[in-house]
This record gives structure tokens, sequence and C-alpha cells, in this order.
């Protein structure tokens, strides 16, 4: 059995789990935060996007124990004090969302891409970095708007998406 | 994933101590291909010793020259490095196509190499590169170090440290990714070296891991541009052939791939 | 409209949560005393099961029961049904063999669930599942519909001989027959419509709770329709009566059809919890869900179609080979049949049209409805004929299509569908248009200068959803009518809430089916809620699937509002003092027309609930139901073109531009249309460029049952699309909605492969255009 302690969304916590328990199923199932989701095992879907240290992750390969010490953010903790994070703001804005069960990796995937591109983001850009996110409901289309106009009002004079 | 015991180390030598404690143990680098495995329930290391703290793995340098990485250097750390873009272009190009920004925040160099998936773009980079493979032990050149599919020439324990380069005058990495996995369907390196010389390195094509490419190394030595492989056939008898892609159609991709790739490395 | 109203632009009310990591799915879901379920699916595509050792797999931690078929067979849970009879040509009734949810004495597909394994935790269930010996002979495998109907292939169920399920047939096949024989070009074709694998991201999930102190079952599912799931749990399963059976399909992660059917999952973990008595919750993995959850397509069909010498259609002779895979799935049998072959006469005037099918059990995953089911591979066929007739007879593709529109309605085609509205000319033009058709030849020449192949092509399509008349639809062999439900409550404070029987599953019903509120009543969708998805809240419903939520969910709730604003009226006119024909809602408000006479919406509603001082004869409250049953199907139809360039070295093709021009009737909220038009080109596209399912026809092992070799469209697979809209009202609902779930699955396929066949030059080319059989056929082209 692994101790595990991390600081998750801000807030220190640390439980108990067998060494082979996920870092996702350690965050949804001995934490409760059940936005991270898990949509394939093959490590392709994106649905468990997490940031451990500031950089995205899959939380479905990684071990719980790997991630002992580590700063944790999930979804849940990506709007701070009742304020949507832009990133959030923008999916809602331009319908980059349908069914849910793909979004909080892909939010989590945006963030971690504005944050590394910034203003160099164009439509190209955003479609080639979403290669480690599936979709089934919105032909990304709209999700590809949402990010750039995200990034854009972040601070940087990203293009215009395609309409 | 089957039951198994996890260790944090903090040393090459507490790495390769608490692998040897146990035999059926292995190290854990990025873990990007060695989890999914386990979640399959297709590997059961009963230890799995962590190497992402090692910072004596970690890193990039170059001087005069000469590359050297460290083997729990991440993909993303390769493919953002100034130093490798100039040094290497084609090298940082590739380290830049591995997978999903995801994968590359996690998977390192040292272990896509000491795993050789056939579909890695890592093996053809460092074939292509003759570069040398750093172990707590020895050094070993990449022709010798890559025996085969998943296969290589690292003994039970051994561990890679670093992997070290000397920065060819051009390079060149073009791949054309299997549509569902993303993986190199067939991956192309070309490097051209110091002394004048070529080297071509397949991934993803050979039903027997990453190959060199004789006779377009030897027709791109004397003309070092995509046109002089027009003449050369592929020989598709030694290819891999799966519902993506038959033996011919890699055979195809292997000289499309290998010219762009010269074309990138300009 | 209002801001809020019909035809407004509004962010949707559900996002809030799903963006904040709050919605709630059935794995999240987490009751006290809960366990994990692990089934033992069968290795093999076709065996005998000689014996299952349970005896180590029990002594293993944490293992609370083991459960197999013939348990499940002891307690009398029901065979799976298919919910919709079809007859041979020849009079007979299908061929129908039996369904266990956990096989008992063969298996019939890989997955094929054979055990359950109950336990503390997720992996000591697959731990335990391990160690449990199932000892099976295995028997030959035909994964081939074609090879399954040959004479000494391996039978998959005594009932079906040769593996024929039925052989079907509708049109007139000897005036079809003639037509050809007179025509003055007759096009022939074989075309292949691929097998598919729907995927939603969400996984399906169940999790069953048995009550033993009310002797009451409750179960979490991923439903697309929890009411039909509790039907026929009741009525068919015998699982448990519908009043001691509460369903309950929380957010759902995503359908496309696949999670209208109820599993073997479902009914086990309900069993199951009753007979471990612990709460037993299972989730698919992907792999799992590669290999059980129901699959889509899979046709083989020739065709023929004959024109005089105007190029008039003079006839379509079409005969099609389903596979249904191992067993069939609740609505398999109308796929193929009922909502495909109506589709046949496309948007053309075709005065003869015969379709043959035949549908055959194979050893694969059963096959049932797929976003489109049946109208994509009608669509397909018609459209692919079409374009390949045009590169024959020497016209343009638009022309063509142009002399054989239906400009008349309503028309009544050979194959039952009357279509009730439509301009087809005018979408085909818009889409041209907007793709700039006339410009194609240069940009080609200008692809060429760069190495690369251009194409452009086209589809127009046409198809019946909204579905159905109950009446109509029994009469063709439907086990259920197929009208909706809708309650509305108006609350004493004035909110309200709308209580439906459609599901939505990243449909967007909280806020389209509030904007109907809004645009009555003038009160804001965030008073609004809507309730859905739950069998104790929702009295009965039919659920969510064939484009049908808007056209027949939200008639009902129109319904349900006209009866609301009769007794609001009748109750404002009455405090008012006026006569209730002179009163208009307007702004929130009820007011006296030409007066300043008003009373607010809400001192209305608390006056129906104070019931201090109401007309006489009014009951108090302000609560009223309807049922809605379509009239008629409804006709979404539309053009779409698309241009790609294909690189000649690798076979890649690259979706230059992809314009879709839609006629969806009205619409409620052109954001979410959009929406659902973008995800259905993209599911069209993947089955054309991306998505191949492989069984190996040895083992029937499914070859591409992950990520890592079933192509999922990605971001950099697609471009951004160009849509459009034109509006022909339908008839036959009072908001003159036709639906636009699955138009985008249905219309784009055809387009995509006439754009590749069109720039490569060589019209041989099946489903999905691959990188390796575009360079294949652009090798034979040469």
């Amino acid at each position: 059995m692994a101790n595990v302690s991390m600081t998750v969304n801000g807030r220190s916590v640390s439980g108990q789990c067998e060494d082979r328990t996920l870092l996702v199923q350690f965050i949804r199932e001995n934490l409760g935060l059940t936005g991270t989701h898990v949509g394939c095992d093959t490590s392709q879907c994106g649905a468990c996007v997490v940031h451990v240290d500031g950089k995205a992750v899959k939380s479905c390969t990684m071990l719980a124990a790997q991630a002992d010490g580590s700063e944790v953010v999930t979804i849940e903790g990506l709007a701070s004090g009742g304020e949507l994070h832009p990133v959030q703001a923008a999916f809602r804005e331009h319908h980059g969302l349908q069914c849910g069960f793909c979004t909080p990796g892909m939010i989590m995937s945006a963030v971690d891409m504005i944050q590394r591109h910034g203003g160099r983001l164009d439509e190209k850009t955003v479609r080639q970095e979403l290669e480690g996110n599936i979709c089934r409901c919105t032909g990304y289309h709209n999700i590809v708007k949402a990010v750039l106009d995200a990034a854009s009002k972040m601070g940087d004079g990203t293009k215009v998406a395609a309409e | 994933m089957y039951a198994t015991n996890y260790h944090r180390a903090s040393s090459v030598e507490d790495a390769v101590k608490l692998a040897s404690s146990n035999d059926e143990a292995k190290y854990l680098s990025g873990g990007q291909t060695l989890l999914p495995t386990m979640k399959q329930r297709l590997a059961a290391p009963s230890d799995l010793v962590d190497l992402r703290h090692v910072s004596d793995m970690k890193g990039i340098s170059v001087s005069g020259g000469s590359i050297r990485i460290g083997a729990a250097t991440t993909h993303a750390e390769v493919a953002k490095s100034s130093e490798i873009a100039s040094a290497c272009p084609g090298l940082a190009h590739l380290a830049a196509h591995i997978g999903d920004p995801h994968v590359r925040h996690m998977g390192t160099i040292g272990g896509s190499i000491a795993n050789n998936d056939p579909a890695a773009d890592y093996p053809a980079g460092l074939v292509a590169l003759n570069a040398t493979i750093v172990t707590n032990k020895r050094s070993i050149g990449a022709d010798d170090f890559f025996t085969g599919m998943f296969d290589t020439a690292l003994e039970d324990g051994e561990l890679i440290v670093a992997v070290e380069i000397k920065a060819p005058s051009k390079s060149g990495y073009a791949k054309f990714p299997n549509p569902a996995s993303r993986y190199a369907m067939t991956g192309v390196f070309v490097a051209k070296h110091g002394d004048g010389s070529v080297r071509v390195a397949v991934t993803g094509a050979g039903s027997d891991g990453v190959f060199r490419q004789a006779d377009m190394e030897q027709a791109l030595a004397s003309d070092f541009s995509a046109g002089a492989i027009d003449g050369v056939t592929v020989d598709d008898s030694e290819l891999m052939s799966d519902i993506h892609a038959s033996s011919a159609y890699r055979a195809n991709l292997v000289k499309v791939m290998a010219k762009r790739a010269v074309a990138a490395a300009g | 409209m209002g801001m809020e109203g019909i035809g407004a632009r509004v962010a949707r009310k559900e996002d809030k949560r799903f963006i904040t990591g709050k919605g709630r799915y059935t794995d999240d879901m987490v009751v006290p005393g809960m366990k994990h379920a692990h089934f033992i699916r069968s290795p093999h595509a076709h065996a005998k099961i000689k014996s299952i050792d349970t005896s180590a797999a029990e002594k293993m931690p944490g293992v609370i029961g083991i459960l197999n078929g013939a348990q499940l067979a002891e307690d009398a849970i029901g065979n799976i049904i298919c919910g919709w009879m079809i007859h041979s040509k020849d009079g007979t009734p299908m061929n129908m063999g039996a369904w266990r949810p956990l096989a008992q004495d063969t298996v019939r597909y890989v997955g094929d669930a054979v055990a359950i394994v109950v336990a503390d935790s997720k992996t000591q269930a697959r731990d335990a599942a391990e160690a449990v010996v199932v000892d099976y002979e295995t028997l030959p495998v035909v994964t081939s519909a074609i090879e399954a109907l040959k004479d000494g292939a391996p039978q998959l169920h005594p009932e079906a001989k040769n593996n024929l399920i039925f052989d079907w047939e509708i049109g007139d096949s000897a005036a079809t027959d003639a037509a050809i024989a007179s025509a003055a070009h007759v096009t022939e074709m074989k075309v292949i419509n691929n097998r598919l694998v729907p995927n939603p991201m969400e996984p399906r999930a169940a999790l069953g709770v048995y009550d033993e102190g009310e002797d009451h079952y409750t179960l979490w599912t991923t439903s697309q329709n929890p009411h039909v799931a509790r039907l026929v749990l009741s009525a068919f399963y015998n699982v448990a009566p519908e009043n001691k059976l509460r369903v309950i399909a929380p957010d759902v992660g995503g359908g496309f059809g696949s999670k209208i059917y109820i599993y073997p999952e479902e009914i086990v973990c309900l069993w199951a919890s009753k007979r471990t008595g612990v709460p037993v919750k299972w989730n698919s993995d992907r792999t799992e869900a590669f290999l059980t959850d129901a699959h889509g397509r899979d046709h083989v069909s020739t065709v023929k179609m004959a024109f005089d010498a105007d190029n008039r259609i003079t006839g379509f002779k079409v005969d099609t080979i389903a596979n249904l895979g191992a067993y069939m799935s609740l609505f398999s049998s109308s796929v193929p049949t009922y909502l495909y072959a109506t589709l046949l006469s496309g948007q053309y005037n075709i005065p003869n049209i015969h379709a043959n099918v035949r549908t055959v059990y194979t050893n694969t995953v059963p096959v049932d409805a797929y976003r489109g089911a049946g109208r994509p591979e009608a669509t397909y066929l018609v459209e692919r004929t079409m374009e390949t007739a045009a590169r024959e007879l020497g016209v343009s593709p638009a022309e063509l299509r142009k002399t054989n529109f239906v400009r008349e309605f309503p028309h009544q085609t050979p194959v039952i569908m009357c279509y009730d509205a439509g301009d087809f000319e005018a979408s085909l033009n818009a889409a041209m248009d907007a793709s700039d058709y006339a410009g194609f030849a240069a940009r080609k020449e200008e692809a060429k200068s760069r190495g690369k192949l251009r194409g452009i092509g086209m589809s127009c399509y046409i198809e019946a959803c909204g579905i159905a008349p109950s009446a109509a639809v029994g009469s063709l062999g439907a086990g259920v009518g197929l009208w909706e439900s809708a309650e509305v409550r108006v609350n004493a404070v004035g909110t309200v809430e709308v209580l439906t029987g459609s599901h939505s599953h990243g449909q967007g019903h909280e806020t389209t089916f509030a904007q109907l509120v809004a645009d009555r009543f003038g009160v804001g969708i965030d008073t609004v809620s809507i309730v859905h998805g739950d069998t104790d809240k929702v009295q009965m419903g039919m659920g969510t699937y064939g484009s049908r939520s808007g056209a027949v969910g939200m008639s009902a709730v129109v319904k349900a509002l006209d009866k609301v604003e009769i007794k609001a009226k009748k109750l404002a006119a009455h405090l008012l003092e006026a006569d209730e024909s002179d009163i208009v809602i307007e702004n929130g408000e009820l007011k006296v027309a030409g007066t300043d006479k008003s009373v607010p919406w809400f001192q209305m509603a608390l006056a129906a609930y104070t019931a201090h001082n109401m007309p006489e004869g009014m009951e108090p409250g302000l609560k009223e139901g309807a049922f809605y049953d379509p009239s008629n199907f409804t006709f979404p139809a539309g053009c779409y073109i698309c241009e790609v360039e294909v690189d000649p070295e690798t076979g890649k093709t690259e979706i230059i531009q992809f314009v879709a021009a839609d006629d969806f009737g009205k619409i409620i909220n052109p954001m979410i249309v959009e929406g659902q038009v973008h995800g259905g080109v993209a599911q069209g596209i993947g089955q054309a460029l991306l998505e191949g399912t492989h069984y190996d026809a040895e083992t029937g092992q499914l070859l591409t049952a992950s990520y890592m070799d079933y192509t999922m469209p990605r971001a950099d697979d697609l471009p951004s699309f160009q849509i459009s809209t034109t509006e022909t009202a339908c008839p036959s609902n009072p908001l003159g909605i036709k639906g636009c779930g699955e138009a985008g699955a249905i219309g784009s396929p055809p387009a995509l492969i006439n754009a590749i066949t069109d720039a490569i030059g060589n019209n041989d080319l099946t489903m999905p255009a691959t990188p390796q059989r575009v360079w294949a056929a652009l090798g034979s082209a040469k």
C-alpha cells in the first residue's frame, strides 16, 4: 500500500491506496472529484487530463504514487472564487461541448496549450495540439473556436477562428 | 493492472539497487508505454522503480557539437530545447511529434529506446544519428543497441543514463503516422554526418524494428537531394503488413518519407 | 422571438456543470455498500460452454459472488428481445434465435457475457475473474454476412437456417425490372457500407440497487430512453414489475444510438443486486465497449439505376445483405428495412423502386441503429449511384440531380414515404454558392501545380425522422408506439418545470425546451427547469433517437403549454375582470389587450395555488400534461459539398472544405443546431475516411478493438465546416420542426467519397478511404 500526499486544487490531501492505483482512480475514488473522466484504456482519449506540477498529463497513465508530493489541478480547481476560467467561459460561449464527457480533459488541455503557445496559436496548431483529446459530439469545430477565442482573451493577439 | 510495488529512486545507483533486488522489477520512466501495457494486464512487473526524480538522468547539454540528453529527459523538453533545435533540428522535430502533448510531458527518451517499440520514433533518430547509448555499465552504439522488435542490448537491470550524439551537418525526420494510433506507420530519419557519410534509418515499417536503408545511404552520400533516392527500390519482403498498411504500401512510404526527410534536412 | 425564445442563439444552461467538472454520470454515482462487477466474456467467437469452475475465484480477496447463466435461468430472467417484427416476403416471421443475458450453452461472439463477478473493488473483481475457469469447445466461425449465407457455413442459431433472419422486400419488382430492361442507360454498382463502432466518449455503465425492505429496484444507467428500459426490464426480462423499478439515466455522455438498447449488463447488475444483497456497479472500459456496444451499418448492396434518354430516373433496384451480428438487438430488424429502404427514392422522382434485403447472423457484435440508422446506408447508395451515373452520362452531377428532383409536395414515393415539404434545389444552390463550385476547375489546376489531386463531390440527402406515427410504425411491426409525453408544472411563484420523456445526452434539451416556455410566457429560461431521465419523475416517455426530440418531444411540450396557456388566461381574465379572449401574454405579464390592465405571471400562478379567487368550476393549481403522437415522419433534407486534396504519393486525403446546406424546418436554437451538424458531419467523415472495423475471418477476433486500431476522427483530421440552413416549415407538427441530429452523418459520406473518386479518377473505392486504399486505387487507375 502507498501513502500518497499531494496538493490537489490548492488543498493538501493524503490517502492510502494500492501501489497500482492510477492517479485518476485516486482523484475520482479517494477524493471524490469525479469531473476527471476515463474514456479509454489505451491512453489516447484525453478525458482524464489534469495538470501535474503545471503540465497537462493523462491521469490514467500515471500512478497516484508517482504524483506523491506533486501539485495537481483538476477541472474542479480551474475556476477561482466562483469566476469561470476564460477557457471554461469560452467553451460555453462557443458551444464547445455537447455531452460534456470529454470536456474536462479538453479544457485542461486547452489551458495547457494556451500557456505553452500564447499568441502563436492558430487554427492549425490548435487542431494538432488536440491530438490527445478525442470528442465524439462536436466535430471539434466549436472547440477550436473556443480555444482560439480564449487564447486571444487571455492576453495574446491570436488569429480569429474560422467561422 | 496486476498488483505491483512502487519505489522512487533518488540516484542511478539507488535505481539499479532497487531494480536488482527483484527479478521481475522494471524501471518506470515516463510510463507512457509501460503503464498502458500494465493496465491491459499484458505486463506484470512485481516492482516499479520510478526514475523521474533521478536528477543525474535529466537535462540536455550541447557543447562543441556534442549533444548529451539525460535518459529521463522528456520528449517535450527535447522538442522545445533551442540547443537541440540548432544542433540537430531533425531530432527536435522528431521529439515534437511523438504521441500527443500530454504524452510528451511524461514520456522520456530513455524509456522510449529501452522499450524499442517497432513503431517508436526515437530508434530511427538514434540509429541515423549514430548515437551512443550510455548505461550505468557501458556505452553502446545505436547500431548494436537496437537488436530487434521490443529487444535491445540491455542486460537485466542495466539502466540507460544518457544518450550522446555528435551533431550532424544535416538532419531531417518525416513520419507517416498510423491513422488510428498515431504511432509511426513509417518514419524515416536522415542524417548527413561531418565525414560526409549519410545514415538513413527507418522505423514503423520493418518487421524486426528499426533498420538502415543502405541503398539510400549510398545514393545520398554522393548526392544529398530528394531526387537522388528516385532510383532506389525498397524491398518489401522484410516489411510489416497489417490492416492499416500492406508491406507494399509501407515500401512506398519508406521512399516517400525518406525524400521528405531529405527535403526537411535542407 | 425574445432574447431567449424560439430562434435565439442562447448559451446552454447545462454547460455550467459540465465545464466545472460537476456533471453527474452513471459511473460518478456512489451509494452506500456499493460493490463492483466484472463480466467474464467469451474470448472465442463461437464455442460451446462445457463447464464453468468458480471454486478458486470464490476464495479470492473481496469476492462477494460469482453468478452465471444457469442461475439467471433459475430466476426466470427472460431473453433479450428484438422489438420490431419483420416478416419475410413469403409471409413467415423473422427467424430469431435466443439471446441470453448470460450465455448458458453457446457463445456466439467475442465478448458474449458468460458470468459476473461481484467484489469489493473493481480490481478485485477483475483479479477473481481471471481465476474463473471456463472450459470452451470452439466451433467454426463466420464473420461475413455473404459467407454466412452460403451452404455449409457455420450455423449460429437453430432457428435461422443458413443464418438467414429474414428475406424481405419492398416496392414493385416486376415494374422496376421492366424499367431497367427498357432504359436508355443503366448504372450498376456494388456498394459496401462499412461497419462502425459508435464510441460515445462515456463508456456504458450500470448501477443496480435492490432494496429488500421495499422489494424495489433502482437502476442508474447510461440510457437514451430510461422509460423504454424500464418497460422492457419489466415486461420481458422479468426483473421487476414497473411500479417496483425506477430507472434513472443521469448525465449521459453521448449515445448516437448505442445507448438505446437494454444490454445484458443492465439486466444482470439489477438481478445480481438482489442475488448478492449489495448494490452492484459496472462500468465498461473502452475495449469492452468495442466488444459489446451495438455496432452500426455493415451492408453489402448491388444496385441498378435506370435512366431514360432525357436522363430521368425510371427505376432503381437494390439488393442488400445486412449483417446483424450474433443476436438480434432491440431495433436491429427495423434498421435495414423500414429505416432504410423507405428512403431509397432520395430527393428524386423515381417511379419504380424495388429493394430486397436479407439479414444475416454472424459471429460478430450485434448491429443496431447508429446515428442515422438505415438512412445513411440508403443515402450512400443513392448518392454514390447518382454521381456515378452523372460521370457515365457525361452530365454535371448538379444537372442530373436537378433533372430528377421532386418539386411538388406532398410527394408519394413508391416506398411508403410521403414527403410533405422541401425545396431541394434551394439547398443545392446554397451549397454550390457557398463552396464556389464554379471556381473549382481553377482550384484543381492550382493544386495540380503543387502535385496534389483535387476533387469535388456532392450529396443531396433526405431522411425521415421525428419518428414516428405510432399507428404507422405499429402496422409495420414495431412493438412500441413512438409518441412523446410532456408535463408542464407552473409553480406557485411562477417558476416552471417541464417534464419530458425525451432524454438529453448532449443535445441541450435543458436549454431548448426552456426556450419554448420563455417564448410562450415571456419568462426567463433560468426560471424554467427541464426534468428528464428518471422514471419516478416523468411518467412515461419514449426517449431520444431518430432526431425526434424536437419534432416529437417538443411538440408534446407545446401541447401541454397550450393547455397551461388556456387555463392561465382564464384565470387572468377572472382576476382582471376581462374576457379571456382579450388576454395576451407579454414580457411575463398577462394583459388585457389594448388596456393598461395586467397581472404579472407570478401573481397569476400564485392565485392558481392560493385558490382564493378562482373562476367557478376551475380546479386549483396550474399543471398540464400532454401526449403527442406525430401524424407523419418529418423530412430534413439538404445538400453537402466536399472538396478534397489527395497526396498521390501517400494516398492521404485532406478535406479542403466541407459545405452543408440543410433544411431542418423551424430552428429553436441555431447554435445548438449548428453543433449537431458539426458532430454529425464529423461522424460521417469518420465513416467515409477513417473508421474501419475489421474482424479476423478465421477466429472472429475484433482486430480494431481499441483506439490503437480503430481510427476516431481527431481535430486535425477535420476542417472547420461551412454550414447554413434554408427553411421550409414542416407541416406535420406545431412548431414546424424537422429535426437535425442525424443529417450530418447521413449526408456526408457520399459527398466525401464522390470527391475523392473525382480527385483520383477511379470510382472503385471502399469506405473508409484510408491512405492505403486511396494509394492502391490510384495505382490501379493509372
